[in-house]
């Protein structure tokens, strides 16, 4: 009997690690998605959370060959969608770079050392100039450009 | 003689009538949205380009201005271009060498006469591009839209386009590169070139960032359109004042034509 109640209690506790360890995890990436973005307002990234995690890399490259060879823009798996709900802001209301190691991307590269290239290209911060090319949605883009363009015009290398 | 059309209009039948009026109403609906969409426009590209349109520039090199350099400075902007940076070893003539460019102004003078024309030229967008054929990775490619560019994720830096080219019109990125815009990615190890505006191609913008700086300046030196359509300006000015193709003997079919040189 003792030992009955021993196995279970040993499971029980087992049972609420595991949840724990899915918990911790989630609360970390959820610091990291932008207030009032799209993404806030959402159960899940553009694809189910588990998928977006192990299969990102596949849809930003589906995503690329569509952009550059055949001009397609303005989908759910574009690049700059993920830079748009995943940026942070320190108290100066500057983006931090994405790919930073202690920021959305960077941080899980870092720890799954995986090199990130995309940032050595693309811009690792919401960096808009002139009319804003991605109309339509609510996103602190527009906020956060003229801070960009101010950083640029100091010639911040 | 008895009208044979008013045995049928005598027999109208209310419900059916009814229903196809409810028909049109729904097909309406559903029709009008995309209709609309269309006409307003200006919503990012969902569809892959097609050969319908080929986007070209015609030059007018008596429109421009010796010591201008509007175009090259919209071009600079539009694409991140001004955030190059000399390095401090580095010499001045080698940085103005290697630099990225994607216009450069030129400047000609017949000795004989004394004559001198200034021109803006850049990638001339090909229809038989050089730069594509020798490409060894298939990164330089032409899109079906006639722009010419560079897929830089599949480009291994190797210049033979930049040697190719007849027109010096690519430039190799020979520095890391920092604070890049969202709508033009670029760095360190890639060929670039002018792609006609590309992402305002996508975002259905109407002219590219030269052409709207040289309008801004007083000159409209430079027109942009479709080549491909009867109706458009630039169709119609290329048929009014006569034109050329810069090396028209290597019959690459330039996209790009300059009037007055």
């Amino acid at each position: 009997m003792a030992k009955a109640v021993l196995r279970a209690s040993l499971v029980a506790t087992g049972l609420v690690w595991a949840l724990l360890a899915q918990t911790v995890p989630a609360g970390d990436v959820k610091r990291y998605v932008v207030e009032g973005s799209r993404a806030a307002g959402l159960e899940s990234c553009v694809e189910p959370t588990e998928r977006m995690r192990r299969e990102h890399m596949e849809f930003i490259k589906h995503q690329r060959i569509a952009t550059v060879h055949e001009g397609i823009r303005g989908t759910k798996h574009r690049l700059s969608g993920c830079v748009e709900c995943h940026i942070s802001y320190d108290a100066e209301r500057v983006p931090r770079p994405i790919d930073r190691r202690d920021q959305f991307c960077g941080a899980c590269h870092a720890f799954a050392a995986v090199d990130l290239n995309c940032f050595d290209c693309h811009a690792a911060v919401p960096n808009v100039s002139g009319p804003a090319p991605e109309v339509g949605e609510a996103h602190p883009t527009a906020v956060v450009a003229p801070s960009v363009e101010s950083r640029r015009e100091l010639g911040g290398h | 003689m008895k009208d044979e059309n008013q045995v049928t209009h005598e027999g109208v039948d209310p419900e059916r009538r009814a229903f196809m009026g409810v028909a049109a109403g729904v097909t309406a609906a559903m029709v009008a949205p995309g209709v609309i969409l269309h006409a307003v426009a200006a919503v990012p590209r969902s569809e892959p380009v097609t050969s319908d349109v080929r986007w070209g520039l015609l030059i007018e090199t008596s429109k421009c201005v010796d010591g201008c350099s509007a175009c090259v400075d919209a071009c600079d902007q539009e694409n991140g271009l001004d955030l190059q940076a000399k390095h401090a070893q580095e010499s001045l003539e080698n940085w103005e060498h290697q630099k990225a460019v994607w216009i450069r102004k030129v400047k000609l003078q017949d000795n004989q006469t004394g004559r001198v024309t200034n021109l803006p030229l850049m990638c001339q967008h090909c229809e038989h591009p050089p730069c594509v054929d020798v490409c060894p990775t298939g990164a330089s490619f032409k899109r079906a839209d006639g722009i010419v560019m560079v897929d830089r994720h599949t480009c291994i830096g190797c210049r033979y386009c930049m040697m190719a080219c007849p027109y010096k019109a690519r430039s190799f990125i020979h520095q890391e590169s920092h604070g890049q815009l969202t709508s033009v990615p670029r760095g360190k190890g890639c060929v670039e070139s002018c792609n006609l505006c590309v992402h305002r191609r996508d975002h259905g913008q109407e002219s590219t960032a030269c052409v709207d700086a040289c309008a801004e300046a007083g000159h409209e030196a430079i027109l942009f359109g479709d080549l491909k359509d009867p109706a458009s300006p630039i169709r119609k000015r290329l048929e009014d004042i006569p034109n050329r193709q810069i090396r028209e003997d290597l019959a690459l079919n330039t996209g790009v034509r300059y009037a007055g040189v």
